[in-house]
């Protein structure tokens, strides 16, 4: 940059900020347009939008549809993946932590529906699934609390690193041990329960329509809790220590306990989302764990606009089915994926659907920056 | 037990090849974490280059994998334009990244968070262009240097390859090290790095400073290329990503933003996962590392040598 | 005049710290700026320095629009400032830090660049004892000492000096402003901060006051010391 007087420059930071405006401009106006609609109309809205997003697989519309794989596969993807975004959005989004192997608790979430549901397993119990959902929620909170408990005290970027080591032990020692069937994984894991009146089971590798509507569910479950979660005292804290975790700890938010909680809260859903993928797949192996796949989660969530619950379900929804969408180019769709998320943060640093507070936040560093400082 | 301490001073040699590459790579992470204070995710994708950079030069000089390469003085030339090649590959490279995925940001002051996402899809791209390109599979590196024992470590055998790749990695690091003390661009790198602001106002331009960390890094990473190169044979589009967790790795161990601590932190990284995996099997050779990192960082949260460009003098 | 500010405004976030600021410097004064702490006055120096946007308003050094001008161009046209808190380089030794107030210059081998060194150290002697020591272990005196030294090893026209005095003993406060007049009496434009008015009035040719970001009064500095109002708020004399 050899521009000697900033001009231009500033031209182009006023025309970023212009952008901006319009984009916030258009947000807020959808925002205060749908506030203002009388509160059954939103019921109304709302309730609608729930009955098309259960009708999705059946109505099948015509762009949306994936030509080349399963629809009904692909919606059970994405909305696996939205939910391991809210999980993860406790963590990155609420309490502002950096969790780069939240894998590792979708991993440990699986392994335990394996190892506790599965006949073939070490253990081989052989318990009915909707037994081991709460143990693998307890046992990823559990991974999460002895993970957290070392580390949270570390500054932000080392609890990054030590999180993606995490991660890649949860898996390494999945290749590695017998007891967890190796590289081969596990077969056999069960289903969720129900039978239809013709006596068929309603979920089955041939009706994967009933795993969406599951999870679909799930994360209907999980939206209201964590909302709740978040206009609480602790939620109230986590914005704290995500603004300045210094001054939260001077004004007396116990710091330490508060991101605990936010880690074991999200390790929780991250492992309930593993419990899913477990019961939906039947048989899981290392390979479903690959450290990219964390990276995609964070991905999704600062894509979306970290912070934001109906952002991050769009980060995860954009992520887990555009590139199915688009398998005709199979070859270039990840190539592509890349540059995207490139342009997508630089011109919209705040995510698709952001966060208010984190927006305006945004918009006033971006104020400051001087010419060349 | 038993395994270690019969193959102690083997695992050492081996150990320390490994880890001079580490620390190669690691100075990348470390010059741009003491600058910018973010994780330039992006940078094994810098080593990947750097790789192909080499193998190109290699192949452009008439080498292929059946090459047998007799004189010495022959080789030494074949190595020399490698490395350059893997040095501009690279560097360029980083550089390229810094304008594209990062300054657009830093002109609007944008969280950390974001530059992570912006490295993940550089990173993203680049591997995938290269895969598209050159395929998925291994490509071979022509033999250049045969390893032949030279001498005797205790009962280990040290080669002619293992010596260059120590004595390389410890020559450009010293390089490096001289280069940001002694020069006027390197004090500039370390003004930057402890107080940008002073460091503006003593007429540092934070940009070319910023572009030059990326070069150098870029540059070194290159040099970790053409050795990876020689020391393994092969390289693919997805050869930095585990490399690049590693290096990261022992850029924290050794005390991210410290240019001696990338030296320590891989050195130790390469001993570590070399003598744990004697002890507990190789299968356990990453879980080995990850562990080391995390126990390093509750005893010692900046590392072994401690943080930052300034404080440790370099 | 040798630095024109006119009607500057600067905002951090929503917040305007600047409203519509006109200052002047001319070629070999001594210029204080006073106020309490948050007037503005660092922002000023910071914006005039670079490092902070301005929204509006224009800054003109020798004859020269600058308002834009990126911060590292800005020593290299002059303008060199010795920022508050000290800024030094904790990781170099005293020497290195003069070393980088040279960064802009093309003359580091010359003579004239030795006798700037020189010069510097003549005004402390107290850092040429300490010239290998790192500027971290210096004490706050030194810190400051070594501030304003390498602020003047760029040769700059105007030095712009950011609360010198600030957590010093009476005695190094003294000292300090008695160096400060030495330099201006070589030849170097000096625009000065403070929040110890009385000093920094008696040395000033002339000075401002500021008040929640504005210029509220101007004049000679021995007028505004005689100031019933500026007496009453910045001398603590009833």
């Amino acid at each position: 940059m050899t521009t000697s007087n900033g001009g231009p420059r500033q031209r182009m930071n006023q025309r970023l900020r212009g952008y901006d405006d319009r984009r916030a401009g258009w947000a807020r106006s959808i925002r205060t347009r749908w506030h203002a609609l009388p509160r059954p109309v939103r019921w109304l809205g709302l309730l609608a939008l729930v009955v098309v997003l259960y009708l999705l697989p059946i109505i099948q519309p015509p762009i949306l549809t994936t030509p080349d794989s399963d629809f009904g596969s692909v919606l059970f993807d994405a909305a696996l993946f939205a939910l391991v975004a809210i999980g993860l959005n406790v963590v990155i989004g609420m309490a502002g932590l950096l969790d780069l192997g939240y894998v590792g608790f979708y991993a440990v979430g699986a392994y335990s529906v394996a190892v506790f549901g599965s006949p073939n397993s070490s253990l081989g119990t052989g318990y009915p699934w909707l037994v081991c959902v709460p143990i693998a929620i307890a046992l990823s909170m559990l991974a999460g609390v002895i993970l957290g408990g070392p580390t949270l005290r570390l500054r932000g970027d080392y609890l990054a690193i030590v999180t993606l080591g995490f991660g890649e032990i949860v898996r390494l020692t999945a290749v590695n041990s017998n007891a967890l069937g190796a590289a081969a994984g596990i077969t056999g894991i069960p289903h969720p329960p129900g039978k239809r009146p013709d006596g068929t089971d309603i979920f089955s590798i041939l009706n994967i329509n009933a795993f969406y509507w599951l999870a679909l569910t799930v994360i209907f479950i999980v939206v209201f809790g964590v909302r709740n979660l978040e206009n609480s005292r602790v939620g109230r804290s986590w914005l704290a220590i995500r603004e300045d975790e210094d001054a939260a700890e001077l004004m007396g938010v116990p710091t330490f306990r508060f991101k605990l909680w936010a880690f074991a809260i999200g390790a929780a859903i991250g492992g309930l989302s593993g419990s899913l993928f477990a019961g939906r797949q039947g048989f899981i192996n290392p390979d479903s764990f690959l450290l990219q796949f964390s990276i995609l989660f964070v991905a999704a969530v600062v894509l979306g606009g970290a912070g934001n619950l109906l952002g991050v379900v769009t980060g995860a929804v954009v992520i887990a089915y555009l590139p199915e969408r688009f398998r005709g180019f199979a070859d270039y769709r990840i190539f592509v994926f890349g540059l995207a998320l490139i342009i997508v943060m630089i011109f919209r640093p705040q995510g698709i659907i952001p966060n208010r507070r984190r927006a305006t936040e945004l918009a006033v560093r971006t104020e400051e920056v001087a010419e060349g400082a | 037990m038993d395994f270690l301490l019969k193959n102690f001073w083997e695992l050492t040699v081996t150990g320390l090849t490994q880890g001079s590459i580490y620390a190669l790579v690691a100075l990348g992470y470390t010059l741009v974490y003491g600058v910018l204070r973010l994780i330039n995710f992006a940078h094994s994708e810098v080593f990947m280059v750097g790789t192909f950079g080499a193998l190109f030069a290699l192949e452009g000089m008439g080498l292929n994998a059946n090459s047998d390469v007799t004189s010495a003085s022959a080789a030494i030339g074949y190595l020399i334009v490698a490395a350059l090649a893997a040095a501009a590959a690279s560097g360029v490279t980083a550089v390229i990244v810094e304008r594209v995925a990062y300054r657009p940001l830093r002109r609007r002051n944008a969280p950390t968070l974001v530059f992570l996402i912006t490295a993940i899809g550089a990173s993203l791209a680049m591997s995938e262009g290269f895969a598209i390109w050159r395929g998925r599979d291994n490509e071979a590196f022509p033999t250049v240097i045969d390893p032949k024992t030279q001498f005797k470590f205790f009962d280990a055998s040290v080669s002619n390859l293992d010596i260059l790749i120590f004595l390389t990695a410890i020559v450009m690091m010293f390089s490096l090290d001289t280069f940001m003390r002694r020069t006027r661009l390197g004090r500039g790198v370390r003004a930057v790095a402890q107080d940008p602001d002073s460091a503006a106002l003593m007429g540092v331009n934070k940009n070319r400073v910023i572009s030059l960390t990326f070069l150098l890094g870029g540059i070194m990473a290159g040099g970790a290329a053409i050795l990876y190169g020689l020391r393994f044979g092969v390289t693919k589009y997805d050869v930095g990503f585990l490399l690049g967790v590693k290096a990261f790795t022992a850029a924290v161990l050794g005390g991210i933003g410290n240019l001696r601590g990338a030296l320590i932190g891989g050195l130790a990284l390469g001993l570590v996962e070399n003598y744990g995996s004697a002890i507990v099997g190789s299968q356990w050779r990453d879980v080995v590392a990850y562990v080391t990192l995390v126990v390093v960082l509750m005893f010692r949260p900046t590392g072994i040598l401690g943080e930052s460009l300034g404080k440790a003098r370099a | 005049m040798l630095l024109e500010i006119s009607d500057l405004d600067v905002y951090y976030g929503r917040i305007q710290a600047l409203r519509g600021v006109s200052l002047s410097v001319d070629d070999g004064e001594i210029v204080t700026l006073i106020g309490a702490n948050g007037a503005g006055k660092t922002t000023l120096l910071r914006a005039l320095s670079g490092l902070r946007a301005v929204s509006r308003g224009t800054v003109t050094f020798e004859g020269k629009d600058i308002t834009h001008e990126r911060a590292d161009l800005r020593v290299v046209h002059g303008i060199s400032q010795a920022p508050e808190g000290r800024g030094i380089f904790p990781g170099m030794n005293v020497q290195e830090n003069l070393e980088m107030g040279a960064y802009s210059r093309k003359d580091r081998k010359s003579k004239a660049y030795r006798e700037d060194f020189d010069r510097v150290l003549g005004l402390f002697p107290r850092l040429a004892e300490r010239r290998r020591q790192f500027g971290g272990t210096l004490s706050g005196g030194e810190q400051q000492m070594l501030t304003i030294g390498r602020a003047l090893m760029s040769r700059p026209k105007v030095l712009l000096l950011d609360e010198p005095s600030m957590g010093l003993a009476p005695k190094l406060i003294q000292q300090i402003f008695t160096i400060v007049e030495e330099i201006n009496q070589q030849g170097t434009t000096v625009l000065l901060v403070e929040q110890n008015a009385q000093q920094a009035l008696s040395r000033a040719h002339r000075a401002y006051v500021m008040e929640t970001g504005s210029i509220v009064k101007e004049g000679t500095g021995k007028a505004l010391l005689a100031d019933p109002a500026v007496k009453e708020a910045y001398l603590g004399v009833a």
